[in-house]
């Protein structure tokens, strides 16, 4: 099988978040393995919460505002 | 009302009564969720409106992604079906959206509905239309395929084009490498199309494009053709100046007559004039036309109907000190129908629209609205997570990819979940209260919608949560169609997937709180710091609307900049109407005015704010307010330049209105001294107009003296333009300098010698001047930034105060409660001075017409058992929300402690607090460090 990462997103409610809804309505097709978390703001993301990701097997972070 | 005309208006200020058509829709607007499975089906392709015709749309159609409302219509003369029903047909076809739409929105029967709407006010912003070059022939547009207007470069930019953002030549698909744009089609142009104003916004927007298409393909060039480069907008110039030097921009000034085809390939062959005078002759792949906004016949009829008169310009006639209200009592404008204008203006009119209407109406506030009712809360402190799914199919547009039931039966299984059901539409009517039988039948205290997107949706969840007694904070969505269906086209992908999102929001939602709503105590009361104008438009219209306000001005008199101006551009006396204004504000009663006062210190926040004045006698007085507005002007620039203090007879725009003139036969105007130069990028956007007014009146005075104007761009916009014309035909002079070669001042014996090299000579010319007038530009004053540290408003890199969004939020200050008006923005003509300060009161009256003011409760929480006081936090809020607590020792001998605290109503709930804190002592309530983690923890669970 090959690999398949698995990618944590964080994006900001009022750009990133609403781009990846955009994304959608415009039925752009895009790989599977991102999994986005909905913050108010890219900088509400505590280094921890990407450390921990890390630590519990997430192969990539992004944090997107 | 959407689709809808207005076909008549009868009555009069305070009682009209309006007759709107409104045109069928075809689709039910409750039921349609904008899924798009129509226009996937319709067979029938037509120009799309919003591509420019570059790209189609079905006849079943959204005009694009971001449509508010987002509904898809049918458009009746494109319709298969029904063009078929209009012929009377029998056998009608097609009818496939029909069949395709889940939720049964399709109406084919719809008709044409009649309204008749009873008024106190109308505003009209009917906008304006593209011009149409097509009939011009000259840029060969519509015969060559590769002359496109800005519109459709606009389109061929984008990545929703039709190109999807690549940069290809439309006769044969070949990859652009060079550009040019035109200016001033269908502007300035009294012979093609009869615009003899300048559009205003097409300097900006050609700079915009051309920055834009380098920037998606390097390599490119691009040129624009100018006659005079309007960029007179706060921070324009110095966009077109990086855009020069950063982006590498070709600007040539020169009109050019016409663009022929070279061979047969596309190519497209310019013959100009450049900057130096030399005959060019230049190929490109496309040039994009650079079109001019103009009022659209309908519109024109819409005016007569309603009986307000348009300019020369057939553009809604104002006046300069009403620059909103049209000719007829009751009827108000905003946006382009009364001039060209670019969005911020736009939108300060839109304000000051409902400033002016508002004046109108105070009386009526509130008259027609309604409270909504909700049951009392039920209190879950305690209760163990139960928690309700209901996953929704959107029709086919999640079930169509997701299998729902697997999902439904992953969603059992997960701890906490209570109950799953599945909805056809879970947002429609029906299953909302069905959601709100669940949550009372069977107790639940949690709900996961598994649907579309909560940008959209949450608050529609939240008002069901709450009907059903259920704090609103207690949902959660995982968005399981547009972040999954709508964007994997595998249904075993997506299916995984959408449990994974389910899972994440379980488990986000199981540690959701119930929230306390936040409300904040509104003082009705209004500041205005500066007694100009701007702050005496924007008091008077405060106070006719019911409010109290405190007028300050730190000089002795009201008045401000307007006591030293003659006529505003369109020729109205300034003195009378500033006296009338000021005579309005004194006797308003109302209004308290305190002259040579200024304010010494200011606190608190929207709503609440406390203001100390201090008089020129020491005495301090403390106002109250719930909201400001700053208001206070700018000032002249004192030149050192060419001469100025030094030759007698040079002197500057304001000195010479009141100067003699007599038996003067040689005037000099120099633009742009102290503007648009290193340290002062800005234009101050009204001595240009000032000057050619001043020669036009010289000119008038005595035809036989020699007037002349040295400018860099002459920026007469909008409908100023018919100034330049009219000084040029009264034989004003107009000699073009450019930035590094200024004109030389000298004294020669009684006249006084200006050196300046001639544009189209090419070599120095001298002329002998009696006067030599320097339009001296429009500064920040020194105090600004006194202010901006009080009341933590701030000012941009010229020293301006800068507003919170620059198109969209013009009159709003960042910090909430704080509005700013007139030239203090940055510099302005009149009638705009006047457009901002009644659009800052209806900002400011949209707060204090409120006894209280409801916030989200996603705010940011202080747990004190973790905070230790640190305040890392209080410095990286960028609301100022945050401060800094000392908490007595509760042993007796103990130091006492520190602590922070929020104050909710500054709070953005950003949580840059949050991600700061080394300690876990403040999270943003509905965003805990717990919930996002435990997200994180359940996305990466399996």
């Amino acid at each position: 099988m090959s690999f398949e990462p698995k990618i944590i997103a964080f994006c900001c409610n009022w750009c990133s978040y609403a781009a990846a809804d955009l994304a959608g309505t415009a039925r752009m097709q895009y790989p599977h393995n991102v999994r986005i978390v909905r913050v108010m703001c890219s900088g509400m993301v505590h280094p921890e919460l990407v450390m921990d990701a890390f630590q519990q097997g997430a192969d990539g972070v992004m944090v997107l505002g | 009302m959407t689709l809808s005309e207005v076909t008549n208006i009868s009555g009069e200020v305070g009682n009209f009564n309006v007759t709107v058509k409104e045109a069928p829709r075809y689709v039910d607007m409750d039921k349609c969720i904008a899924c798009g499975a129509c226009t996937e089906k319709c067979p029938k392709k037509v120009d799309s409106e919003y591509d420019a015709a570059t790209g189609k749309r079905k006849a079943i159609y959204v005009k694009y992604s971001q449509a508010v409302p987002l509904k898809y219509q049918i458009d009746g003369s494109q319709c298969l079906r029904l063009t078929a029903m209009a012929k009377g047909k029998e056998k009608l076809p097609c009818g496939f959206c029909e069949q395709v739409c889940d939720a049964g929105a399709i109406n084919y029967n719809d008709t044409e509905k009649t309204h008749e709407i009873n008024v106190g006010a109308i505003v009209m912003a009917p906008g304006f239309e593209a011009y149409d070059p097509t009939n011009a022939k000259v840029w060969g547009f519509g015969v060559y395929p590769n002359v496109v207007t800005s519109l459709q470069f606009e389109r061929y930019l984008s990545a929703t084009g039709p190109t999807e953002g690549h940069l290809v030549r439309p006769s044969d698909g070949k990859k652009v490498k060079k550009v040019a744009f035109l200016q001033c089609i269908g502007s300035r142009d009294e012979n093609t199309c009869g615009n003899g104003y300048c559009s205003s916004v097409c300097c900006m927007y050609a700079i915009k494009e051309a920055v834009i298409a380098k920037a998606h393909e390097p390599g490119l060039e691009t040129s624009i053709f100018y006659m005079d480069m309007r960029t007179h907008g706060k921070e324009f110039d110095q966009y077109m100046e990086r855009a020069k030097n950063d982006s590498g921009v070709n600007f040539i000034r020169c009109r050019v007559n016409s663009v022929e085809p070279q061979g047969a390939n596309g190519d497209l062959r310019l013959s100009y004039v450049n900057n130096a005078g030399v005959q060019i002759e230049e190929y490109f792949d496309l040039v994009v036309l650079s079109v001019g906004l103009e009022t659209p016949k309908h519109v024109l009829e819409l005016a007569e109907m309603a009986g307000i008169e348009v300019t020369a310009d057939r553009f809604a006639k104002t006046k300069d000190f009403t620059p909103v209200t049209t000719t007829r009592d009751g009827i108000f404008t905003a946006g382009a129908f009364a001039g060209p204008k670019d969005i911020p203006q736009a939108v300060v009119e839109g304000s000051a629209a409902a400033a002016a209407v508002a004046d109108v109406l105070a009386p009526a506030r509130n008259e027609l609205t309604k409270e909504a009712v909700f049951p009392e809360e039920r209190n879950i402190a305690g209760e163990e997570p139960k928690i309700g799914v209901f996953v929704c199919h959107c029709g086919s547009n999640i079930a169509g990819m997701v299998d729902v039931e697997a999902v439904e039966a992953y969603a059992k299984t997960l701890p906490g979940v209570a109950h799953v059901e599945r909805n056809l539409f879970t947002c429609s009517q029906d299953a909302q209260e069905g959601l709100a039988v669940r949550i009372k039948e069977l107790g639940l205290n949690r709900v996961a919608i598994a649907a579309c997107t909560p940008r959209t949706h949450e608050p529609l969840f939240r008002e069901t949560l709450k009907s059903a007694g259920l704090n609103q904070y207690l949902v959660e969505m995982a968005n399981i169609r547009n972040h999954n269906s709508w964007v994997h086209d595998s249904k075993e992908i997506a299916t995984k997937k959408a449990c994974d999102l389910v899972r994440m929001a379980v488990a986000k939602v199981t540690f959701s709180a119930s929230l306390a709503p936040i409300s904040v105590p509104i003082t009705q009361t209004a500041l205005v710091i500066g007694g100009g104008v701007a702050g005496m438009t924007s008091a008077l219209n405060l106070a006719e609307q019911g409010f109290v306000v405190t007028l300050v001005e730190k000089s002795a008199k009201l008045g401000g900049n307007a006591l030293k101006l003659d006529h505003t551009w369109s020729g109205e006396e300034v003195a009378p109407q500033v006296a009338k204004l000021i005579d309005q504000v004194n006797w308003n009663e109302k209004i308290t005015v305190f002259t040579e006062t200024e304010v010494s210190a200011a606190e608190g926040f929207v709503g609440n704010f406390k203001t100390t004045l201090k008089g020129k006698d020491g005495v301090e007085t403390v106002i109250e307010h719930g909201a400001g507005v700053v208001a206070v002007g700018a000032d002249a620039y004192q030149p050192t330049e060419y001469g100025y203090g030094e030759i007698a007879g040079v002197v500057n725009g304001i000195d010479f209105d009141s100067a003699d003139k007599a038996g003067k036969k040689n005037f000099v105007f120099i633009q742009c001294v102290g503007s648009r130069e290193e340290g002062h990028m800005y234009c101050s956007k009204v001595c240009c107009t000032h000057s050619v007014q001043s020669a036009i009146a010289l000119k008038k005075e005595d035809p036989s003296r020699n007037v002349y104007i040295l400018y860099r761009d002459m920026r007469t916009y909008a409908q100023r333009e018919k100034l330049y014309r009219e000084a040029r035909s009264l034989g004003v002079m107009f000699i073009n300098y450019e930035i590094h070669g200024k004109p030389q001042v000298t004294k020669n014996g009684d006249v006084i010698d200006v050196q300046v090299i001639d544009h189209v000579l090419h070599r120095p010319v001298i002329i002998k001047a009696d006067m030599v007038v320097l339009a001296s530009g429009i500064r920040p004053k020194s105090d600004f930034k006194t202010l901006s540290q009080m009341y933590k408003i701030s000012l941009d890199g010229d020293g301006f105060f800068q507003e919170a969004h620059a198109k969209l939020r013009p009159v709003d200050f960042a910090t909430d409660g704080m509005f700013v008006a007139g030239m203090a923005h940055y510099p302005k003509p009149l009638e705009e001075s006047v457009a901002q300060a009644l659009a800052a009161s209806a900002r400011a009256a949209t707060l204090l017409s409120k006894l209280e003011v409801t916030l989200d409760a996603i705010k940011a929480q202080v747990d004190s058992s973790k905070c230790d006081g640190c305040a890392l936090c209080v410095d990286v809020c960028p609301y100022h929300a945050i401060s800094l607590l000392e908490v007595k020792a509760t042993a007796e001998g103990a130091a006492p402690t520190k602590v922070i605290d929020v104050n909710k109503a500054k709070c953005k709930g950003c949580g840059l607090c949050q991600a700061t804190c080394p300690k876990e002592g403040v999270a943003v309530a509905g965003f805990t460090l717990q919930q996002l983690s435990s997200q994180v923890s359940a996305a990466l669970a399996i």
